[in-house]
């Protein structure tokens, strides 16, 4: 039980994201984006668009999809998946908001670097 | 009185063989009440009834207590069980008696009053506790919650002062609160912590029409507001927020949210969480106790409307009259606020998913917002804001979790229309009558515009505008008019004519503009309600172009929205393929020195930049700064005396120069300093698409003047004022617009022909495709022919420019939007440490 607790961590306030914006977490295995939405849900997923690995973080935010700002894919924050014709999708990783926390489950972070 | 009859003689019977167990219930409030309903309805005898309640009352109800602090309702309106009920069933009841210890060995519970009685069974329902908010001040008189009667008796005493109120949490029972004390003549204002009122029940949208509504009611209210301390000797009389704000207040109201009161529950020994934890048949960890209302836990899950915990109060009374298969299912509650003359229903899980879609209706007349999220056919959600009297059948479907997609078409108009044929608008429009006003703005009726659209032979609405001027006001009613085009013209009408801005609106760019100015709107979301845009926040298509039309329509009165720019107007640089930036540092018509230079060159040393590279608009490009460098970076180069040279932005990018009268032997006019003027009159400004400029000292153009969107070419007698060239994607020489006389003048007709580009440009439209859209001669005639009306314009730029000339550099290196340059968490430190 303990393990599974110390899986999540804290990243910061749900606060200290622009709502309808983004903002980075570093990684070893590189950047992950965490996402607020207009109406403050929270994602996170690679900072990397599978078109030409476009930092998705600095796209616009709209509904639960952000614009690629190199090409405007459009990706979706919950699923990962481009938005059709497009077609490609980037990992996402689990996150939850406590009394307006973000927490980040590292465990999946692990899995990530073991892969790269 | 009932007439004896059998049945009740063969219970008396029964409970004459089985003596009555004792019930004790620690608590009065809505769901012991209930519980006690239900159990005198399921088993009258089996019980004989103690209860304990701390208020000095009988049972009332606790959600009514908004009317009766608005002087709509009395207290004698709102009790539920009068002192006849407790007589009527035997019920003992000890009114003010504060429970303070349980026994559970003993089976006795006893009060502060010294009270004890024995149970064979009890019901633990102590309710919950207003959260005091820990700031200094928080215990001086005249700092209330919002929680019982007696609360609002003190608030109606404080009333009566006519003073300041201030209520801290814009949830419901706050803005409840609010409104009372408002009705009651304070001066109220409330503050709220998120940024939109009651962000738990409502989206974003209706969260912001009911701070209107609210504020309309003259109710200050203040959102994203930190309360510090309430500052006050003795009694309070200010409240302090974390930005200094200091705001008077003789009555401070808590309402900040509440906690279960599970000490009693503690003490006993039963096992409490957050609430007191409770099975699905509302047990505690001891059988022959119960708990239910705000003070149980289920599920690790505590509740506080009043439909689950009069669930839980079914439940338990099934119980307590020996019926075990009743079992406690959270199920989806709804919201309602009590304010009279505000309608807000709000029900389910509203947020936007993948796998979910949305129905949006706004009628922004009417100022009604209706919200349905559907998953898989089925009705998950529903905010209904203006109009709530579909509420409690939107609410039915979806507790139900009915599959709606036969209603699907209709749905949203609620139960009367839902399923029905759906109505065909053009035979609706045909059917009206010859003198149906159509336009009301300027009074014109059916049968002059459909006379016009025959007689005249008219075929598209901007047609119809001109020659009847039918909706070319307010164009509440183009919906109509082009109806009439469709009825009268048949299939040779093409409405498509107009492109819509995006997916998400029918509106064109020029109708949304002119809508902008004529519903005086002010905010994209202002916007997005009253044009009823279909989707709740817009795209990364329209967001762009409505903040563009506010910033160019409302010179600082709009606050720019960062989100909705594109990435390089956010950050001020350029992206490139890889994520780095480019910097351009404005070089002020071409020209630069050693200092700058220098500062250029020490700056690519010390941030490692790799690349630098000359601009075809005369400057210095340095390629591939990392994101979180660019603030460094840009302070080096302010501390220069260089600022940002907007490489980046649908703004004025270059004024490009040839070196004219200083040094070239052809030279007729001082080309470089006309550039340079030019260039510091118009740096900042906003404009549809990327302008670029250029002064050319004589006819040889060197400076390249006659492909920019505006050129200068310098000769003896004056300047010519060339627009609409392009060298990019299309290749295009510009036109004359005309000649002028002296420096002055042409700053004046350029600055005038800037701003209506800025007015008439839609967004991402080149000068050279809006003048041809629009006609070059129809420009000339406003910014050179027409006097007064370049004057105008010219104003207008100039005003513009006061709000627009700051460094956006120099703000962001003193702090501005910090959060876009540095991560939110580097985890790299974290993992290097394991």
């Amino acid at each position: 039980m303990s393990i599974m607790k110390a899986d999540w961590i804290d990243i910061g306030a749900l606060d200290a994201i622009p709502v309808r914006g983004a903002r980075l977490v570093k990684t070893a295995a590189g950047c992950i984006a965490v996402f607020r939405t207009a109406h403050d849900q929270a994602y996170a997923i690679e900072d990397s668009c599978p078109h030409k690995g476009g930092p998705l973080s600095q796209g616009i935010v709209h509904g639960t999809s952000v614009t690629c700002p190199l090409h405007n894919w459009v990706i979706s924050l919950e699923s990962g998946v481009a938005q059709e014709a497009d077609k490609g999708s980037v990992r996402t990783f689990p996150l939850k908001i406590n009394d307006g926390r973000l927490l980040l489950n590292v465990a999946a972070l692990a899995a990530k670097r073991a892969a790269a | 009185m009932k007439k004896p009859n059998g049945s009740s003689h063969m219970k008396l019977a029964v409970s004459n063989l089985k003596p009555k167990q004792r019930l004790v219930v620690v608590g009065n409030g809505m769901a012991p009440g209930r519980a006690l309903d239900k159990l005198f309805e399921l088993a009258p005898d089996a019980y004989d009834v103690t209860i304990f309640n701390a208020e000095p009352r009988v049972n009332y109800d606790r959600i009514m207590l908004s009317p009766v602090l608005s002087g709509e309702k009395s207290f004698e309106q709102i009790v539920i069980h009068g002192d006849g009920w407790y007589v009527k069933h035997g019920v003992t009841l000890y009114k003010g008696c504060t429970v303070t210890d349980i026994d559970r060995k003993a089976k006795t519970v006893t009060s502060a009053t010294g009270i004890t009685v024995p149970y064979d069974k009890l019901i633990v329902a102590t309710g919950s506790q207003p959260i005091i908010i820990p700031i200094p001040g928080n215990n001086l008189a005249g700092v209330l919650t919002y929680r019982d009667l007696d609360d609002v008796q003190a608030m109606m005493i404080a009333a009566k002062s006519r003073g300041n109120a201030v209520v801290i949490g814009g949830g419901l029972l706050g803005l409840e609160a609010a409104a009372g004390l408002s009705d009651q003549g304070m001066n109220v204002t409330v503050l709220h912590l998120m940024p939109t009122l009651m962000e738990r029940q409502l989206d974003t949208t209706a969260g912001h029409l009911l701070q209107k509504a609210i504020e309309a009611r003259g109710i200050r209210v203040i959102t994203k507001a930190n309360t510090k301390a309430i500052l006050g000797n003795k009694r309070c009389e200010a409240v302090e927020l974390a930005d200094g704000t200091r705001l008077p207040a003789e009555l401070v109201i808590m309402a900040v949210g509440i906690r279960p009161n599970a000490q009693l529950a503690k003490d006993a020994g039963l096992t409490v969480n957050r609430g007191i934890v409770v099975d699905a048949t509302m047990r505690t960890s001891d059988s022959d106790v119960f708990a239910l209302g705000e003070c149980a836990e289920i599920e690790a899950q505590v509740f506080g409307l009043v439909a689950p915990l009069y669930e839980m109060a079914n439940v338990a009374a099934g119980h307590l009259a020996g019926e075990d298969t009743h079992r406690f299912a959270a199920s989806a509650t709804a919201t309602k606020l009590k304010v009279t003359g505000i309608n807000l229903f709000s029900a389910g899980d509203f947020a936007e998913g993948k796998d979910r879609e949305e129905i949006v209706l706004r009628d922004a007349t009417r100022g009604v917002y209706k919200r349905l999220v559907l998953k898989d056919n089925r009705l998950i959600g529903a905010v209904l804001y203006g109009d709530t009297g579909d509420g409690a059948w939107f609410f039915d479907l979806l507790k139900r979790g009915t599959d709606i997609s036969q209603l699907r078409e209709t749905l949203i108009f609620g139960p009367s229309f839902a399923g029905g044929v759906p109505l065909d608008p053009t035979a609706a429009v045909a059917a009206l009558p010859d003198d149906a006003e159509i336009c009301g703005c300027n009074g014109i009726c059916k049968g002059k515009i459909t006379g016009a659209i025959t007689g005249l032979k008219l075929t598209s609405l901007d047609d119809v505008r001109a020659h009847t001027k039918a909706s070319a006001s307010c164009g509440s009613c183009t919906g109509l008019v082009e109806q009439l085009l469709k009825v009268t013209l048949g299939g040779s009408y093409n409405p498509s004519a107009i492109q819509p801005m995006c997916g998400c609106t029918g509106l064109g760019h020029d109708e949304v503009r002119r809508l902008i100015v004529a519903k005086s709107l002010k905010s994209i979301p202002d916007l997005m309600q009253a044009l009823e845009w279909k989707t709740s926040c817009g795209c990364a298509k329209c967001r762009p172009a409505l903040n563009y039309y506010m910033v160019a329509t409302w010179p600082g009165d709009y606050a720019d929205d960062g989100q909705s720019r594109f990435i390089n107007e956010r950050v001020h640089a350029n992206i490139q393929k890889d994520g780095t930036y480019s910097v351009v540092p404005r070089m002020w018509g071409g020209m630069t020195s050693a200092k700058e230079l220098r500062a250029i060159a020490d700056v690519v040393e010390k941030f490692n930049i790799p690349a630098v590279k000359c601009t075809g608009g005369q400057r210095i490009d340095m390629l591939g700064v990392k994101k979180e460098d660019l603030p460094a970076v840009w302070a080096d180069l302010n501390n220069a005396g260089m600022v940002s040279g907007a490489a980046y932005a649908k703004g004025l990018r270059t004024v490009k120069t040839c070196v004219g009268t200083d040094w070239c032997r052809f030279g007729t006019q001082d080309s470089t300093g006309l550039g340079v003027k030019l260039e510091k009159f118009l740096w900042g400004s906003w404009t549809p698409a990327k302008l670029k400029l250029a002064v050319s000292g004589c006819p040889r153009n060197c400076a390249e003047a006659t492909c920019k969107d505006i050129g200068v070419i310098c000769i003896d007698s004056g300047y010519e004022i060339h627009f609409g060239g392009a060298a990019g994607l299309d290749i295009k020489g510009t036109e004359v617009l005309g000649h002028v006389k002296t420096e002055d003048e042409t700053i004046e007709v350029i600055a005038a022909l800037t701003q209506l580009y800025r007015e008439q440009g839609r967004y991402l439209e080149r000068v050279y495709k809006w003048a041809k859209r629009v006609g070059s001669d129809s420009i000339r005639k406003q910014v050179l022919d027409d006097t007064a009306k370049r004057k105008a314009l010219y104003d207008r730029f100039a005003l513009s420019q006061k709000f627009s000339q700051s460094d956006p550099w120099a703000e962001r290196v003193s702090g501005l939007d910090a959060h876009e340059f540095a991560p939110i968490m580097d985890l790299t430190i974290r993992e290097a440490a394991e």
